[in-house]
């Protein structure tokens, strides 16, 4: 069960330390839990673990298919491994190694692809990803979430370290607004309804929840009533779910930080289809861009990957 | 078993190699055969396994990095009594245990999915990790292509294989200088291999002829007792070996032999099985 944070406009604590926590919590659970870095432990506050937890923290250097290789030998002999890196060495890197000595050999792989997106900030384009939710959900079985927040990504986290397969999770380094409550729980698989409205649904996931929920508040003033679900877990996707509220609705938006193909406004749009429920669907992610320079809240506008972006996207939608 | 009992095995082993290959119409008998000498006497002489429970816990780990010598893995895994001999002929048949490249999922004995060239030998390092962090006394042991080792993801693997000194790893190059396209010296050469691995940390024992059961033999004993660096063996074998026809020809790297050449390259195998 959730509860919806009590105010939306404080922030969580880094969702990198987050993640440490998290893990080291796995660890302390299951002692078949490990951390593997590609010399990115200082980014990723991997380094911590490296000392709280020595004898299960490998160190693999800067050699991303090597050290989804190394994860997979040591699922073989039934560890279950957590990998870091940035988003675009996590996932495009080493596609194939995560494929086949993962996936296809029935491994388990615990994948953190960090800064999605625009949380890449003045990195640029070569470190950005608007692509690992499309290459992640193309694996048979794999898991893909994009947490909205602290409590989310703490929940994943420890659901992943308790159960085997291909799992991917995607989170900004930094501090993100909370959508839930401490303690909340969720389900995988299942979206969060997290407002019922009338005439459009609106369906984010990551960080661009709390923009959905803004988003829906600003169209609320004006007249328009929107559901919001939060659709963390884009595979498997929660069909029943997207398909009881698109009903009735004038308008399905996505929204995601992510590119249109392949992600979560791709998988929704082929429910919707398949359904012949007949909603019209505007999937609002990035269309055919590579990254660039800037900060991220530079990028977010410059994506038009925020709240305002997506109330002008409804508000076309509907004229 | 002596090294002149091994080799009848090894004998045996090259006919299954063959037999599949021909029931498949199709597959890798080049690199197959030039490394049945090496996985028989892994698996008939210095593996800990069990083919009653091929996944016991201390057994020694074997991982096919070059996959697609399948048919002689499952060749010797068969003769050793993981699954039975006949089988061989359902190779690469629609609902066989038998892929084309090794299936960890599928086939009793296979300890790691393979045929994505590069892959294996990351997971072996991850394997003898594994056995490292137990302290248990299990060995792990890659076997890769010569022209596999164009793969950069080796040279990741060896170099943390290097500096974490895991002796409790032994990768074995079957150095038989032919690859899909033409000799190693044509497409990409990866010569020198052993000083390669040398600079990579590894004890490097060359082997000058990887198809003599007696210098495989040695070799082997001399990695099971290097402490302290991981081992590398660079044999040296030929492509095809023992059907004559077939060795040292680059056009038998990925070719099955139609049924007059296959009549022959038995006729041939068990000629030499009666020699030995």
């Amino acid at each position: 069960m959730f509860t919806l944070a009590k105010d939306r406009s404080q922030k969580g604590k880094e969702l990198r330390v987050v993640m440490v926590e998290s893990i080291e919590a796995a660890m302390d659970a299951d002692d078949r839990v490990v951390a593997l870095e590609a010399d990115l432990g200082g980014a990723s506050k991997f380094t911590n673990i490296q000392k709280s937890h020595p004898e299960r923290f490998v160190q693999c250097g800067i050699a991303e298919a090597d050290m989804v290789g190394i994860a997979a030998g040591l699922s073989v002999e039934g560890f279950r491994p957590f990998t870091h890196t940035f988003g675009p060495f996590a996932t495009r890197r080493c596609f194939d190694q995560i494929f086949l000595s993962g996936a296809y050999a029935h491994n388990t792989l615990n994948i953190y692809g960090s800064d999605p997106g625009f949380c890449v900030g003045t990195n640029g384009g070569t470190h950005t990803t608007w692509e690992d939710m499309a290459l992640m959900r193309s694996i048979p079985g794999a898991v893909v979430c994009d947490p909205a927040d602290e409590t989310q990504l703490r929940w994943i986290v420890s659901e992943f370290a308790a159960t085997e397969g291909i799992h991917y999770i995607r989170a900004n380094r930094k501090d993100v607004r909370n959508v839930y409550e401490p303690g909340s729980t969720f389900q995988m698989g299942k979206g969060n309804l997290l407002v019922q409205g009338s005439d459009v649904l609106l369906v984010a996931c990551g960080q661009l929840v709390s923009e959905a929920l803004d988003a829906a508040e600003a169209l609320a003033e004006q007249g328009v009533s929107c559901s919001v679900i939060d659709m963390f877990c884009v595979k498997p996707l929660d069909e029943e779910l997207l398909l009881s509220e698109a009903a009735g609705k004038k308008l399905v938006v996505t929204f995601e930080n992510h590119g249109v193909i392949g992600g979560l406004g791709d998988a929704c749009a082929a429910v919707l289809a398949e359904s012949g429920c007949g909603v019209r669907l505007i999937r609002h992610g990035v269309k055919e861009r590579f990254g660039q320079v800037g900060t991220p809240a530079w990028l977010q506008k410059d994506f038009h990957l925020t709240a305002e972006d997506l109330v002008n996207t409804v508000k076309e939608g509907l004229a | 078993m002596t090294d002149q009992e091994l080799a009848r095995v090894a004998n045996e082993v090259r006919r299954g190699i063959v037999t599949g290959v021909h029931a498949a119409k199709a597959g890798h008998p080049g690199g197959s055969l030039s490394i049945a000498d090496i996985l028989t006497y892994l698996y008939f002489e210095d593996m800990n396994v069990d083919p009653a429970d091929p996944r016991k816990a201390d057994r020694d780990r074997l991982v096919l990095s070059k996959g697609h010598a399948a048919p002689a893995l499952y060749s010797v895994l068969a003769s050793r009594g993981f699954f039975p001999v006949e089988e061989l002929e359902t190779l690469r048949h629609i609902g066989s245990r038998l892929q084309g490249h090794p299936n960890m999922n599928d086939t009793p004995g296979v300890d790691m999915s393979t045929g994505s060239l590069g892959q294996g030998i990351s997971a072996a390092v991850g394997m003898a990790l594994a056995a490292k962090h137990w302290h248990e006394g299990w060995r792990t042991y890659a076997v890769l292509g010569d022209g596999e080792i164009q793969e950069g993801q080796v040279w990741e693997a060896a170099m943390f294989a290097g500096n974490q000194r895991l002796d409790n790893l032994c990768l074995v190059v079957d150095h038989n200088r032919l690859q899909i396209d033409g000799s190693n010296e044509e497409v990409n050469s990866p010569m020198p291999i052993a000083d390669k691995f040398r600079a990579f940390k590894f004890n490097v024992i060359e082997v000058a002829d990887g198809n003599d059961m007696a210098q495989v033999r040695e070799a082997f004993q001399a990695a099971r007792a290097h402490k302290g660096e991981p081992t590398c063996i660079v044999a040296e074998t030929i492509k095809g070996k023992g059907v004559s026809f077939m060795e040292d020809q680059v056009g038998w790297h990925g070719k099955a032999p139609d049924d007059e050449q296959y009549a022959q390259a038995m006729a041939e195998l068990e000629a030499a099985g009666k020699e030995l």
